[in-house]
């Protein structure tokens, strides 16, 4: 039964797929092509005053185009989509790994010990909500490089979904797993390395997770802002250049990267959940 | 005399009440002994707090009053002499049983090799009965009764001086409860190891104990008599009710369960200096009382 349930959700999922698609193709008006236009269309400024978006056929064939060579590299306004992609992973990595540095022992520490928790819990509670966004002016101005304001503006919004998620984690182990621990005599160190870790992997992992969902939407705006190279740059690039398929097609493209990126963490996470 | 191998003194825990009043005495002043090598059950109604001493002597809880010596030592903390078997097993989830068991042993003997902590470890799950691949399996993959061999051979492997039953086989059922039990004697008789048991079931009691402990009911509960469970070893579960005198020990539990439990906990005495509990041998009342043949409600003091 359950193949056929998958069969008939896949089914369905075309069905959907399709019939969006063509409405949107339906709705779209074929603007004719300047060489079938007569002199005074043209004179006139084609038939139609309105830029209109393009229909799913053209973004199609962009995606096409764009995927067949996607390292080129014609100077800095014109990159291929593998490049602009590259750039942008490499932002979030690198401040998403700085942040898992910072956030996963804090946890752990706030976890294990409730003084530092009520000590810490303020200023992460007043810290947390500020759109990451809002530290770009400062970042820039302190590190005074946009491609390091960027990642800091990375860091800064993965932390706290994962520092979040470890205390809880950690704080929440069960006790009997803790007595497991002290009656087998484990010093601190060991107690967290062989008990609390494991046990808490699970609920790590989830805050993990978030957080890389996040930095993938903030990346977008990050590098709009910071300009230069990335995703974000490139769709408010093409935006300037009024080239709408491209911008479709880099939606889609984002789409699909932070699918992925969600997709790789959910797999590791299955790995070191457990049952009880 | 010898000094016996653990000794409980005065052993007394107080709640705080939450108003500010007058504290909750769940027990005051508990004194016995337990020699090397015994196996005791202890046996109450549930809120008697038994499984606080058990933590206490666990080094998980600590007494408002009095003190626990072993081995001439006083009781500090939880250490690897007390090993204990909880009775939702304690196992580690993301680990395989055999590696549950090896946690132990590693702790226990942190310079032995890899190799010799497999073998002691695997030596110990083959004596509980998980062999052939079963040891390899994760304990969510495992039956209750599974989990709960498991997490007695890591106890017997890391070879504590007191190993702690706290109702080990109170979530299994009866027939694999069983099955389990004998098994224990098995791993037990060989062993020398001193165990203290918590059960509510008063046919396993008898069938493992050396001594069974009744704890009268709480508040302010304290131990009432320590029963002398005289039948031969080896035990078997099917020989043991045909032992004449089994009921004896039997009917004496019951009815302490049943009726005196109450009785004890309201006629409060205020006890002057240390109180043992009174030890009691139902069957040798009964052998003495023989011509009549009535059931023996007797008590003699030791």
């Amino acid at each position: 039964m359950t193949t056929s349930l998958k069969l008939r959700a896949l089914f369905l999922s075309c069905v959907f797929l399709f019939v969006s698609l063509g409405i949107w193709e339906g709705v779209t008006p074929t603007v004719k092509a300047a060489s079938e236009m007569t002199e005074y269309e043209m004179l006139m400024g084609g038939a139609d005053q309105e830029a209109r978006v393009p229909p799913p056929s053209q973004v199609l064939v962009r995606a096409f185009e764009e995927l067949s060579d996607p390292f080129y590299d014609a100077g800095p306004n014109d990159k291929g989509i593998g490049i602009q992609i590259g750039y942008s992973l490499y932002r979030v990595l690198t401040g998403y790994l700085l942040a898992a540095l910072l956030a996963i022992p804090v946890g752990f520490l706030i976890g294990m010990s409730p003084l530092t928790h009520k000590a810490l819990d303020p200023f992460i509670q007043l810290l947390r909500p500020i759109s990451p966004l809002a530290w770009m002016p400062l970042a820039l101005f302190i590190i005074k490089d946009s491609e390091a304001s960027a990642i800091f503006v990375i860091f800064i919004c993965s932390i706290w979904p994962m520092l979040i998620n470890t205390a809880f984690g950690v704080a929440n182990v069960r006790k009997d797993w803790v007595n497991v621990a002290k009656t087998h005599e484990l010093s601190t160190f060991r107690t967290a390395f062989m008990v609390i870790l494991p046990a808490a992997a699970p609920t790590i992992l989830t805050g993990m997770r978030i957080s890389i969902g996040i930095a993938w939407l903030v990346i977008v705006a990050a590098e709009m802002l910071v300009g230069g190279t990335g995703v974000g740059y490139y769709v408010w690039n093409e935006w300037n250049n009024l080239d709408l398929t491209s911008v479709i097609f880099s939606i889609l493209v984002i789409g699909v990267v932070g699918m992925l990126l969600d997709l790789a963490f959910g797999h590791v996470q299955k790995m070191l959940q457990y049952q009880e | 005399m010898e000094k016996p191998f653990l000794e409980i003194d005065g052993l007394t825990k107080r709640y705080p009440s939450p108003d500010g009043g007058e504290p909750l005495t769940v027990f005051e002043n508990i004194n016995f002994d337990i020699q090397k090598g015994e196996f005791i059950c202890i046996i109450g109604h549930s809120g008697c707090g038994k499984s606080t001493i058990m933590n206490i002597l666990a080094g998980l809880d600590e007494p408002s009053c009095g003190g626990v010596t072993m081995d001439s030592k006083e009781l500090a903390g939880p250490s690897l002499d007390q090993g204990v078997v909880f009775q939702n097993y304690s196992l580690l989830p993301w680990l395989s049983a055999l590696s549950n068991v090896m946690f132990g042993v590693q702790a226990r003997y942190p310079k032995w090799s890899k190799a010799e902590v497999e073998k002691h470890s695997l030596k110990h799950l083959q004596m509980v009965g998980l062999f052939d691949g079963a040891e390899h399996r994760k304990p969510s993959q495992l039956s209750g009764g599974m989990r709960q061999r498991v997490s007695i051979a890591r106890a017997f492997a890391i070879q504590p001086k007191l190993l702690l039953l706290d109702e080990p086989f109170g979530a299994l059922d009866a027939l694999t409860r069983g099955t389990i039990q004998e098994e224990l004697i098995r791993v037990w008789s060989g062993s020398e190891q001193t165990v203290f048991m918590i059960t509510h079931d008063v046919d396993e009691a008898i069938l493992l104990a050396d001594k069974i402990m009744l704890m009268s009911n709480g508040p302010k509960a304290k131990i009432a008599e320590t029963v002398v469970v005289d039948i031969p070893r080896p035990r078997k579960r099917a020989d043991i009710v045909h032992f004449p005198g089994y009921y004896d020990i039997r009917n004496h539990l019951v009815d302490f369960l049943t009726t005196r439990s109450k009785e004890i906990a309201i006629c409060d005495y205020e006890a002057e200096g240390r109180h043992y509990p009174e030890l009691v041998n139902p069957l040798r009342d009964a052998q003495e009382n023989n011509p009549e043949d009535t059931p023996v409600i007797l008590k003699t003091a030791g």
